[in-house]
């Protein structure tokens, strides 16, 4: 069988421009949406589980689900750090971290709406439990005193929260000393200060969390045995991959629920947009294909070649969206995570599966909404073509 | 009235193209509707509030309590004469996916304090009678199918262990701005058995404190006073209007709902383009009919009001069967989501904005054609004839 050029099929869409432009536009917004959805979801997913360490281990009280609920008390945690199976460092001290983590709430530098930042104390120790931790401006704070370092998105988010400045919580100025990026974490949306500082401050007897590096990877069951079978430790043991990884869930699979039912409404407006193209180049090339058919042409030539251009037609749009799409990696935003009810900073992060996903998506919007037109034009019958050119 | 008659016979001459046109209008405004009622179901708390309650709570941030003690010291408080508290429970009802909000109370003053819970005299006893009893709005007893009597077992998040409970009665909100998606049970209840649980610090403290004032405009007055008595205190207070205080809330997910409210616009822009595209096909399409009729005599002005009526025709059919199937759409989706949204309606503002976006995109589709066919030489147009 004999195809009808390719050219002919992209020409045929060139003398059309504004029709074409029209429907482009459309199926562009819908796959704009739905790109953008999906990066969301994607980004506040990378976010959350590049914040685990695959060595870590995190513990929490059972059934506690989230740190701000959870509580460690100091005998808890001192059997805990007696395991074995913990890593130690270059001078033979235990990597165990112990840590409150509160939430406070700060004003935003926007526009002075308060938002709740998580406050976690910690030590030196914490910060070599994760390696993807390091100060961008000013240095650590002191242990001992009343000095907190800010994350990147923290200190440029909320007032207060910048170097040099002052923050009043708990009764106390506290001075921030320096500011640290975390690698695009979920730590850039923290407050970090020294974990017995904290507890005093904020009057809390007890941890909120407790951190640990595996000594041999793969050690999580062993220890998981170990801390439950004592009765003692009413503890959920996680791997800290899988903890942040949770914490994700529930506004990732919201907001993709939300922007895939939306792209599938928004679809329906685009498919019948170049339905209706198609329907018309059809209709007004009547002759042409009457004229193709009796040059020999077969009807699945005229099929293919109307799918074609409703394809083509559609990709345009799929591309035209994913390019504006992938100009959203450059947005910082943050929004609340209801599973922590703390704020959380992230990037549209466009992968290429989610390219793959919205071509595809683009591709069968046009497959749908070409197919019924191509069906006519390759139904009609030569005579009638040719009466009509 | 004849000119009326050609609009829609001008609309329907090509009749497959207007149905498909029309069904992506309906979709689009019906959709538009939905996105803005979803927005506006988030700010429900907020509509929910009466400017005679305050809410007291930890200056530090939510998550921290305030002592009982507190009380006492509250109630004297010039211009305070209500005051009730509750306490975020967080419990899971079988899994996490079954989320509704769960209080603990101090129930006599607190239903004083919302008289918007109509609750009947004998459920409303035996709730206060059984210290383990509990009481749902209708909503959320719907939504589990839970009768008066059922046994519901919570597992605690923030206060450990499992929590039996009975329930006592079922309220019904006295308008649709009330909530009806929560659970309340009792304060000391809680207080107590989290005390014999844990023996340590759970016990005695309060998660917000609800305070009614004698006048609305007293408000900022009382607020100062209290935050003033608690100031250099072990637990500082934040005192803000029972509104501003929600309204804190929805500000926290405000980046998705502006991403919502971009997101209504954007298919109202996407209906536009393809409503666009159907003008201007169908103006193509009698170029040399519009010659004629200037040919006729009939002005360019006529030739405009036939272009915009019928895009506007067509708009306003598909926008206003769009309207009227936003109703049902919107409750079977708060049927579907359950008691995510407390309420769920469909506001007289957004059906006056979903016309209104309806003659908007008929208005702009119609606008490119119009113009150009206003303009075109009859000779031109007449030369297009066959």
């Amino acid at each position: 069988m004999k195809a009808i050029p390719f050219s002919y099929i992209a020409r045929n869409l060139w003398v059309r421009r504004v029709t074409t432009l029209l429907t482009a536009g459309g199926m562009a917004l819908v796959v704009f949406v739905f790109a953008t959805v999906l990066m969301m979801g994607e980004g506040i997913r990378a976010t959350l589980v590049a914040t685990g360490q695959p060595d870590n281990v995190l513990l929490l009280r059972k059934g506690a689900g989230a740190e701000i609920n959870s509580g460690i008390e100091r005998g808890q945690a001192a059997v805990v750090e007696s395991l074995d199976g913990i890593a130690t460092d270059g001078e033979g001290r235990r990597l165990v971290s112990k840590e409150p983590v509160v939430l406070i709430n700060l004003p935003k530098r926007s526009n002075g709406k308060p938002s709740n930042v998580t406050v976690r104390g910690t030590s030196a120790t914490g910060m070599a439990l994760r390696p993807q931790v390091r100060l961008i401006e000013g240095r650590m704070f002191r242990p001992g005193t009343s000095e907190i370092i800010a994350g990147r998105s923290v200190a440029g988010g909320f007032r207060g929260a910048a170097l040099g400045e002052t923050l009043r919580f708990a009764q106390r100025d506290w001075v921030v000393v320096g500011v640290f990026d975390s690698d695009k974490t979920a730590f850039d949306s923290e407050i970090w200060g020294d974990a017995e500082q904290m507890l005093a401050a904020f009057r809390r007897p007890v941890y909120s969390t407790m951190v640990f590096r595996l000594a041999e990877p793969g050690g999580l069951a062993r220890m998981k045995d170990a801390i439950e079978a004592d009765p003692r430790l009413k503890l959920d043991v996680k791997a800290e991959t899988q903890f942040y990884e949770e914490q994700s869930q529930a506004l990732a699979t919201f907001i993709r629920i939300l922007g895939l039912s939306l792209s599938i409404i928004f679809s329906i407006g685009a498919i019948v947009g170049a339905m209706i193209t198609m329907f018309a180049a059809v209709a007004q090339r009547v002759g042409e294909i009457g004229t193709l058919r009796a040059l020999g042409f077969r009807r699945g030539a005229v099929l293919v070649a109307f799918l074609a251009e409703s394809l083509l037609l559609s990709l345009v749009g799929g591309v035209a969206g994913l390019a504006a799409a992938s100009a959203m990696q450059a947005v910082d935003i943050s929004t609340t995570n209801f599973q922590t009810f703390s704020e959380i900073a992230f990037q549209f992060r466009l992968t290429p599966a989610i390219v793959v996903q919205t071509l595809l998506f683009a591709l069968a919007m046009g497959l749908v909404g070409g197919f019924i037109p191509a069906w006519r034009a390759a139904r009609l019958k030569i005579v009638d073509g040719l009466r009509a050119a | 009235m004849f000119l009326l008659r050609l609009l829609f016979k001008n609309a329907f001459r090509h009749r497959l193209r207007t149905v498909l046109t029309m069904v992506g209008l309906v979709v689009a405004i019906c959709a538009f509707g939905l996105l803005r009622t979803i927005v506006d179901a988030w700010y429900a708390g907020v509509e929910g509030t009466s400017s005679t309650r305050l809410i007291t709570r930890n200056s530090i941030s939510l998550t921290f309590p305030l002592p009982l003690s507190y009380a006492e010291r509250l109630r004297s408080v010039e211009g305070v004469t209500g005051l009730s508290w509750s306490n975020w429970f967080g419990g899971v009802y079988i899994t996490e996916r079954n989320f509704f909000p769960q209080f603990a109370v101090d129930a006599p003053s607190y239903l004083a304090l919302y008289p918007e819970y109509v609750l009947k005299d004998d459920e409303k006893k035996a709730f206060l009678l059984d210290r383990q009893g509990v009481i749902v709005g209708r909503k959320l007893a719907d939504t589990y199918g839970w009768k008066v009597g059922d046994q519901i077992a919570l597992r605690g998040t923030i206060y450990p262990g499992t929590w039996v409970f009975n329930l006592r009665g079922i309220w019904d909100g006295v308008d649709a701005k009330t909530d009806e998606s929560q659970m309340l049970m009792h304060w000391q209840y809680l207080s107590e058995t989290a005390r014999k649980r844990l023996g340590r610090s759970m016990a005695d403290y309060v998660g917000v404190y609800v305070l009614r004032i004698d006048q609305p405009d007293n408000a900022p007055l009382v607020s100062e006073r209290i935050d003033t008595l608690f100031r250099n205190s072990l637990a500082e207070t934040l005192t803000e209007t029972e509104k501003a205080f929600q309204l804190s809330f929805v500000s926290m997910s405000e980046t998705i709902l502006v991403a919502i409210n971009a997101v209504s616009l954007v298919i109202v822009v996407i209906i536009m383009a393809v409503m666009a595209n159907t003008m201007s096909m169908t103006a193509r399409e009698r170029l040399s009919e519009y010659a004629t009729l200037k040919a006729l005599g009939f002005a360019p002005g006529f030739i405009v009001k036939l272009l915009f009526g019928e895009s506007l025709v067509i708009a306003l059919l598909g926008g206003g069967m769009g309207l009227a199937l936003t109703l049902p759409v919107a409750a079977a989706f708060a049927k579907s989501v359950g008691t995510l949204f407390p309420v769920f309606r469909v506001s007289e503002l957004t059906m006056a904005l979903q016309l209104l976006a309806s003659v908007v995109v008929g208005l702009v589709a119609a606008a490119w054609p119009a113009w150009k066919m206003s303009r075109i030489s009859i000779v031109n147009g007449l030369r297009h004839v066959a």
